[in-house]
């Protein structure tokens, strides 16, 4: 469909059980399911004529420690015909696994293992789920947010036993992060006057 | 007497000249026919991402340098576009300008260095001494602008970060009077080379369901056939005003995904040209004090100067909660960001699409079948640039 709004429309009504919330910004559809759906949904929105989403773009997760559904998928849908992307997104707790989308979108196979990799979080019905970006032999999860940025481990050749070797980091100074933002945000009435302002032009 | 025959098992790289890289590729053949292909990617992983997460918006910026190191400024542009969408903020008509000359000169560059390396895969070594000369040229252009080469870190939210130097847009006007020509003289090398034509005809061919299927974009979708390009379909900056056309192939296979480059290319020329004809003097970076740092002489002058410079420069900008996708056409195909930020001066997640990512992952389904001298020819014509891939 040419218009977002009909779109929009048009899944709530064909898969209304399954979406829990919509959303337009940023000329982007914004669409909330449930883990167990996304199969179906995947599957409507590529063969559906009114949405032919045919091409998936990516596929990522977010970290968020602190919820109880830590972790947030993230699939990216573009259809050339209607010229729209659409996000899907689902939560899912730390050791949940996650049906895999290879058998509809050949391409989902490295950005699924990317999300393994990254997150550590496993695809079922994966034809070959392995590490794809760190290092053969690997440990952790990196873009996890309590993996620290200077990692755990470091490689370097040793002359003594004339190979490479992997040791715990050792750094002469610690990542430094500084915390520079300031809980002084303006007093509270310039603001309000400022916002006042906006309004009245 | 019977044999008994098994498949050779073959390591490709990661230090081979037509890996493009440091692709390990672990082949299985059968005599010289491949049976199988799986790249090993991750070599060069640096942790883009993560280290983005822990940056503020403007610090983020040169690490999109370092992606597709032969294009930087078009990944800089995704970035910075993502960030003006959820500020909210419009960039100076002037600035526009100038980021889609660098954009163009990005995707000549990037297409100057495949198709010469592709040529060099198959057996022809001129094309790449002749292009890597132009190549020189263009940088100087990056350098002149930015005072780098290649790491440019130039574009900003809400421009750009200096304008233009004295004489540099007579100096690109020459080179596109000049440059055309370069091309003519690189396909009259390549295009109707017998060899060249017998190393890329029908080799690598790409049907139009599948280059959607496996998430193709940029010029491997076009070389299939799917007239699909960013800057016609979702306009980003000035392109929506400028007048070019899309080199759509017909057969998808290696052949004439050199064809649209090099057709891309010389669109690319007429649209510097058209951007220089219409650009007009005028500010190059957002107005905002809040968002773009002020110019050096008002430091001196003036205390709301100082005190932006000041915030700037140590917590950053604040960027309000909102997630988007943003994607622009890079030369290699479709670059995305996938942003999120929840308010605070760094970016919660910054997850970066890059075309390569899914281009090499179809190696295996592309050259099946082929024979081992073809890996190269359809490894080139992918249009690999490792600093991407792995990120």
């Amino acid at each position: 469909m040419k218009n977002l709004e009909d779109l929009e429309k048009k899944i709530n009504s064909e898969l209304n059980t399954k979406i829990n919330n919509t959303e337009i910004k940023h000329n982007q559809i914004y669409i909330e399911i449930d883990k167990d759906d996304i199969i179906d949904v995947a599957l409507f929105l590529k063969t559906n004529q009114d949405s032919k989403f045919r091409q998936l773009i990516d596929i990522t997760a977010v970290d968020y420690p602190e919820n109880n559904q830590r972790f947030e998928l993230v699939y990216l849908f573009l259809s050339h015909e209607f010229n729209q992307r659409l996000i899907v997104k689902y939560s899912i707790a730390e050791n949940e696994f996650v049906t895999s989308l290879t058998s509809i979108f050949p391409s989902a196979n490295w950005m699924e293992r990317e999300v393994f990799d990254m997150y550590g979080v496993s695809f079922k019905d994966h034809p070959d789920l392995r590490r794809i970006l760190t290092d053969y032999g690997f440990e952790g999860h990196p873009l996890r947010k309590d993996f620290p940025l200077t990692g755990h481990s470091e490689v370097r050749y040793s002359e003594d036993q004339k190979k490479v070797i992997n040791e715990p980091v050792k750094l002469e100074q610690n990542y430094r992060n500084f915390d520079y933002e300031s809980p002084w945000e303006g007093t509270k009435y310039i603001k309000e006057e400022i916002e006042n302002n906006d309004k009245k032009n | 007497m019977t044999k008994k025959i098994k498949n050779l098992n073959l390591n490709f790289g990661p230090q081979h000249p037509a890996a493009h890289g440091v692709l390990r590729l672990i082949l299985e053949l059968d005599g010289e026919v491949v049976e199988k292909a799986d790249p090993h990617i991750g070599l060069l992983h640096r942790g883009t991402e993560k280290l983005i997460e822990n940056k503020t918006y403007m610090q983020a910026v040169p690490y999109f340098d370092r992606l597709d190191y032969v294009a930087p400024m078009n990944q800089e542009h995704a970035f910075a576009l993502a960030v003006e969408k959820i500020l909210k903020i419009d960039v100076p008509i002037r600035a526009q300008y100038i980021r889609v000359i660098f954009c163009e000169i990005g995707r000549i560059l990037s297409h100057i260095l495949n198709v010469t390396t592709q040529a060099l895969d198959v057996g022809a070594l001129t094309p790449s001494l002749w292009g890597f000369e132009e190549r020189e040229t263009l940088m100087t252009f990056y350098e002149r602008a930015s005072g780098s080469r290649l790491h440019a870190n130039y574009f900003r939210a809400g421009g750009v970060h200096q304008d233009l130097p004295k004489g540099l847009e007579e100096d690109i006007a020459k080179f596109c009077e000049t440059f055309p020509k370069i091309i003519n003289d690189l396909e009259s090398l390549l295009t109707d080379n017998r060899i060249f034509k017998q190393r890329n005809v029908d080799i690598g061919v790409v049907t139009k369901e599948d280059a959607l299927d496996y998430s193709f974009s940029g010029v491997m979708i076009r070389g299939s056939g799917v007239p699909w390009d960013l800057r016609k379909s979702q306009p980003y900056d000035c392109y929506e005003s400028l007048d070019f056309k899309i080199p759509v192939g017909k057969n998808g296979d290696c052949y004439d995904r050199y064809l649209c480059r090099i057709e891309e290319m010389k669109e690319s020329v007429s649209i510097i040209k058209q951007c220089l004809a219409k650009m007009e003097k005028g500010p190059i970076k957002s107005l905002d004090g809040k968002i773009s740092p002020p110019p050096k002489a008002e430091i001196k002058q003036s205390m709301e100067a100082l005190i932006h410079h000041f915030k700037l420069f140590t917590e950053g900008y604040r960027v309000p909660k909102d997630e988007i996708y943003t994607a622009v056409e890079a030369p290699k195909g479709e670059f995305g960001v996938y942003l999120i930020s929840d308010g605070s001066s760094k970016p919660y997640k910054c997850k970066i699409r890059a075309p390569g990512f899914s281009h090499l992952q179809s190696m295996d389904y592309l050259i099946k079948g082929h024979m081992l001298a073809d890996v190269p020819a359809v490894l080139g014509s992918l249009d690999i640039v490792f600093g991407e891939v792995d990120r």
